[in-house]
Order: C-alpha cells, then sequence, then structure tokens
C-alpha cells in the first residue's frame, strides 16, 4: 500500500469548498493522531468558523466550543484529563479576535495544550469578512476598499506575540503552500503533539492557510497568494522552541 | 461522625461542593463571592483538585464547559455582572446537556451596580439569562446550612438530569456567618458518565460534544427532547417551605435573606392575630406554582417580598392566576428591608382592604 486515509480522519465527505486547505490540514493533524497511535486518548475542541464541523471528521473524542473559547474549553479538560491528550483546532478570527484572551492566557499558563491555528487572513463561514490577520490593502466584504490599517487597524501576528510570553514550549508557523511546505507542517504539528506528550506545556502552530471562495480566486492562485503576499507577511519558522 | 462548624456562607459553598465530589473550580474575583474561589484555592491542591483562576469569567465558564464535557463534577462561582458574561457558557452548557453547578452571589445592578446583597437577578435566573430555548435548576438556600444542604443536592441534580444548577444567594448569604453540620461519613453517588469526552479507548466510537444543528428539524428534536427533561424537573423537583400557611388569610412569599426579615414581620403579625403565613419557594426554577395556587383558594391575599424592583412578583401572579390579588413589596439597590417595614407595609395594604 502506497497510500491510505489516515485511521484517524473519519471516512466522511467533508463539507469544504473545492481547493481549500482545511482538508489538508485536517489530514496532517489525522497522520499524526497515527503516528504517534494517540487518537484513542485524545480530545479534539473544534472552533466557530468553517471547521465548526471539525467534530464529525476526526475519530477521537471532541467537544464543540462557543466562538473564541477553545483554549479555555481545553483547559477544562486538560485539567480533569492530565494523561489525555487536548487540542484546539481554531481560524483567526477565533484565535486571534475573539478569543485572544483565552488564547494568550492559555499560552502564558503553559497550559499542556496543542494548538493548530488556521491563518487565512479571512471570515470564511460568514462569507468572507475582515479578519484580525487580514493584510493592509486586503480587499473583503467589510473592508470593500482594501484594509486600511489608519481606519480598521493593523494585523496581528500570533506567533510573535505568543512567542514573548514564558509559558509557551513550542510557537512554529507553517504554511500549506507547497509540498515541501506541507512536509514541514506536519513536522511541526507531530512536534506539537509530542511536546505534550512529553509534558512540555503549551504548543502552538500556525498555518497559513486558503480561502479561493472568499479570496475570489482559483485554489491554484490562492495558493499563490499565500506565497506572494501571506509568506513576507508572517514569516515562516520557529518562534520559540524549549 | 457529624461535624458542627462556625463558617461563612461562601466557605459553606465550597465546603459542601468539595464534599459532593467536586475537585474541579474556575473562578474569577468578583466582590461578595471571592471567599469561595479563596477556600478552593487553599483547599483543592491539598485533595487532588484543580483551582484555576481564569483571565475572565467568560474563560472560566467555558472550561467548566470543557471540564464537565470530561465527566468531572465542576463548578465556578460569580455575582451578578460576572454572570452577565457567564451568560454565553451557560447557554452552550445547557445546549450541550452538561452538568454543573454555577453560584450566583447577586448584587445591586444594572451594570455594575453596587456589592450590597440584592435579588434583582431573579428574571436572569429563572427566564433565562443566556440565549436559546432552556432552563437553569435554580435553588434558592436562606442559611449557611441550607447553602450547604442545597450545594450539594445541586451536583446531585445536575448529575441526575445532566443539566447545568445554579444556587441562586445574595451577598448577606455570602457573607454571614452560622453553625453548619456536615457528615464526614458521606459518600457523593456519582453517576457513571458514558457520554464524556475521556478519549475513546479505542473501543467506542467517537462522543461529541455540541450545540450545532444545522438542520432545523435536528435542533427542533433536541429541544423538545430537552423540554421532556425539564417536565420531569418539575414534576419530582419543585420544593418550597410554608409556615402557618394551613389557616393563613393572608401569604407572603420571598426567598432567600428576604424570607429570613419575611419570617421575622410574619411572627410579629401573628401576635397581633392577624391570619398571616408564608410560602418559600426554595426551588426558583421549577417554581411552586401549585401549591401557590392552591393556597390561593383559601387566602385572600399575597404579597411578594423581594430585594428588587418587583421580579419574582410575576411568577406568584402567575401562580395564583387571578384567584387573589397580588402586592409587591421591595426594596432595591443593596437595602435590605426591615422587619418592621414590611410588617408595616403588609398591615397598610391589608388595612386599606378592610376599609
Amino acid at each position: 500500500m502506497i497510500y491510505e486515509r489516515p485511521r484517524s480522519l473519519c471516512d466522511v465527505p467533508m463539507h469544504y469548498c473545492p481547493g481549500c486547505t482545511h482538508g489538508i490540514a485536517h489530514k496532517i493533524i489525522a497522520r499524526v493522531l497515527d503516528d504517534l497511535d494517540i487518537c484513542s486518548k485524545t480530545v479534539g475542541i473544534a472552533p466557530v468558523g468553517c471547521a465548526v464541523f471539525a467534530y464529525d471528521y476526526w475519530e477521537c473524542d471532541m467537544q464543540e466550543a462557543a466562538h473564541g473559547r477553545a483554549p479555555a474549553v481545553a483547559t477544562g479538560i486538560k485539567r480533569v484529563l492530565p494523561e489525555n491528550i487536548v487540542f484546539t483546532y481554531q481560524g483567526d478570527g477565533d484565535l486571534a479576535a475573539i478569543g485572544t484572551a483565552e488564547t494568550v492566557h492559555a499560552a502564558a499558563r503553559g497550559e499542556n495544550i496543542t494548538i493548530i491555528f488556521i491563518n487565512n487572513a479571512i471570515y470564511g463561514m460568514t462569507g468572507g469578512q475582515m479578519a484580525p490577520t487580514s493584510l493592509p490593502g486586503q480587499v473583503t466584504q467589510t473592508s470593500p476598499y482594501g484594509r486600511d490599517p489608519k481606519v480598521q487597524g493593523n494585523p496581528v501576528r500570533m506567533c510573535e506575540l505568543l512567542s514573548t510570553l514564558d509559558g509557551p514550549s513550542y510557537i512554529a508557523r507553517v504554511a500549506l503552500d507547497s509540498i515541501p511546505h506541507i512536509k514541514e507542517a506536519e513536522k511541526a504539528v507531530k512536534k506539537a503533539f509530542q511536546n505534550q506528550i512529553d509534558k512540555k506545556g503549551f504548543s502552538l502552530v500556525e498555518i497559513l492557510s486558503t480561502c479561493p471562495t472568499n479570496w475570489g480566486m482559483t485554489p491554484a492562485d490562492a495558493m499563490k497568494w499565500v506565497s506572494e503576499n501571506m509568506v513576507p507577511y508572517y514569516p515562516l519558522g520557529v518562534y520559540k522552541d524549549l | 461522625m457529624e461535624k458542627k462548624v462556625l463558617m461563612k456562607g461562601n466557605e459553606a459553598i465550597a465546603e459542601a461542593a468539595i464534599r459532593s465530589g467536586c475537585r474541579h473550580f474556575f473562578g474569577y474575583p468578583i466582590t461578595p463571592q471571592t471567599e469561595i474561589s479563596a477556600y478552593m484555592a487553599k483547599r483543592m491542591p491539598k485533595i487532588g483538585g484543580t483551582f484555576l483562576q481564569a483571565e475572565s469569567e467568560v474563560a472560566a465558564i467555558n472550561m467548566v464547559y470543557g471540564a464537565a464535557g470530561a465527566g468531572a463534577r465542576v463548578m465556578t462561582s460569580s455575582s451578578s455582572p460576572g454572570i452577565s458574561l457567564k451568560a454565553e457558557g451557560i447557554s452552550y452548557i445547557a445546549g450541550a446537556d452538561l452538568p454543573c453547578v454555577i453560584v450566583n452571589m447577586v448584587r445591586g445592578g444594572p451594570g455594575l451596580g453596587g456589592i450590597q446583597p440584592a435579588q434583582s437577578d431573579y428574571f436572569q435566573a429563572v427566564k433565562g439569562g443566556g440565549h436559546g430555548d432552556y432552563h437553569l435548576l435554580v435553588l434558592a438556600p436562606n442559611s449557611v446550612p441550607e447553602l450547604s444542604e442545597l450545594t450539594m443536592k445541586a451536583f446531585d441534580l445536575a448529575d441526575n438530569y445532566r443539566c447545568p444548577v445554579m444556587i441562586l444567594g445574595d451577598g448577606t448569604l455570602g457573607q454571614m456567618m452560622e453553625p453548619v453540620v456536615f457528615d464526614d461519613d458521606y459518600k457523593p453517588d456519582i453517576p457513571e458518565k458514558p457520554w464524556a469526552t475521556v478519549g475513546t479507548g479505542g473501543r467506542r466510537k467517537h462522543n461529541v460534544i455540541n450545540t450545532l444543528y444545522m438542520t432545523p428539524e435536528d435542533l427542533e428534536y433536541t429541544v423538545v427532547e430537552r423540554e421532556k427533561k425539564y417536565d420531569l424537573i418539575k414534576s419530582n423537583e419543585v420544593r418550597y417551605e410554608s409556615i402557618y400557611a394551613d389557616d393563613a388569610e393572608y401569604i407572603v412569599c420571598s426567598y432567600g435573606t428576604t424570607s429570613r426579615v419575611v419570617q421575622t414581620a410574619v411572627e410579629g403579625l401573628r401576635a397581633e392575630g392577624i391570619k398571616i403565613g408564608t410560602i418559600r419557594p426554595i426551588t426558583l426554577w421549577p417554581f411552586p406554582y401549585e401549591a401557590l395556587n392552591k393556597a390561593a383558594d383559601k387566602a385572600r391575599m399575597f404579597f411578594s417580598v423581594e430585594m428588587s424592583m418587583g421580579q419574582m412578583v410575576e411568577d406568584v401572579r402567575l401562580a395564583v392566576n387571578g384567584k387573589a390579588p397580588v402586592y409587591f413589596m421591595g426594596r432595591t439597590g443593596g437595602v435590605i428591608p426591615t422587619p418592621s417595614e414590611v410588617a408595616d407595609g403588609i398591615k397598610e395594604i391589608i388595612g386599606g382592604e378592610r376599609k
């Protein structure tokens, strides 16, 4: 067998749009759960946003959190089940806008959880509004003339922000815009889970992702947009590794 | 073995929770309930439990959601403005059918209001607070021993019905000291929770704790099913205390701290020969509609005395259902009515009726 579906991925059709990278990110997590053989003791937390139905896509136990509250929900679960593996899967609106406080404080506590942060610079589920990570000049439904930092403020670089804290053990930013990057993303995600097994504390992997539908691009152009516009603003790399 | 100790109400709640098997507490400081957190912070590390001071009430209630979903007996406490912040999480907890105990040591409002005792969160506790079709089971103790007893009861109710239970107190109850008895032999009876997300162990399909249903018929189904649970609670769990109500021409309704003021007032009026009695709801939801309605077959007049501008009085009116007039009397903003104020008020209205 050269290729098979990861065991930790449910055998159901996903609802994501054509060309969206959520599917790749989901598969990466499932492969890591398989590789580390932890699916049966993992509890995942789905966000509010496009990945809200993520609870249907992994074979592990799942909780669906209120918008932005996944790190708090994860904290509650992990404090009850310290030997289990607890992870959240959150988008940019969820993690970096409405849930900023929960994110920053889970990180500051060094909560022994894993956060997978999908940054596609837009609110996908609600139809393409400006995200906290939308780039300057980016046209969205709620920044129709392009995001003007003087009016709509500046994007938030979460990895840089969180890596100033003493709590986190691992902070990395990866992208899904090319095969080599996807492979690196999987390595980072695996490390973020391994750290939790090793009780090293808070790990977060930011994954630069696409939203062809709301960006108004073909899937191929969306990949290119990540490489040409997002990566320069959100440099890839490991921001913290203790 | 039973042990009698002198305790603050807030501390009694915390101790009762621990004795009920609660090992996870998530809080955020706010007056007048901070002693609950302080007690938990001291005790939990000694018994292998978790006390965590969250970054906000919003985070605290969502930690409760996670912990309850992971099968733990879990509690949070706050006071009025903090409960408003928790309202989001409470709605989700109710929608996900998760058991937990939430304490509200009510202070005056709206807004920041004050820090003195009030009962102006009755509507929030009993009629909603968060969004959607749901109920909290609301318990209203009126003494330190009852705070302890009902906290223990709250954990059992929460687990048995898989629903959030609120202890609705007030600043006075939290701060006052009274003797309270704890039974050292008490062993909490915690049911199995096969629905909890604790890892599949490779033995079953994944459990999902969720409040989202994209198909209207599916959402309607879960809400209707939950309503059946609420109906069961309504038929099994109504609690109230009535004193001198059997031959009473006048019935005074009140709960919590106010009920103790009312009791003193009523004793005085009885001594003056007025046939007056009390019905004190102990469960505010489910409300003792039937008991009040039955009392209205005999009683000529009802009073609702509250530390608010009149909130429970609406339920008293619904219960009495036009059989007798219902009058409201109250102070608010953190002011506690005095027994003579209540007695004089009642006499004035009774006198007015007699003229």
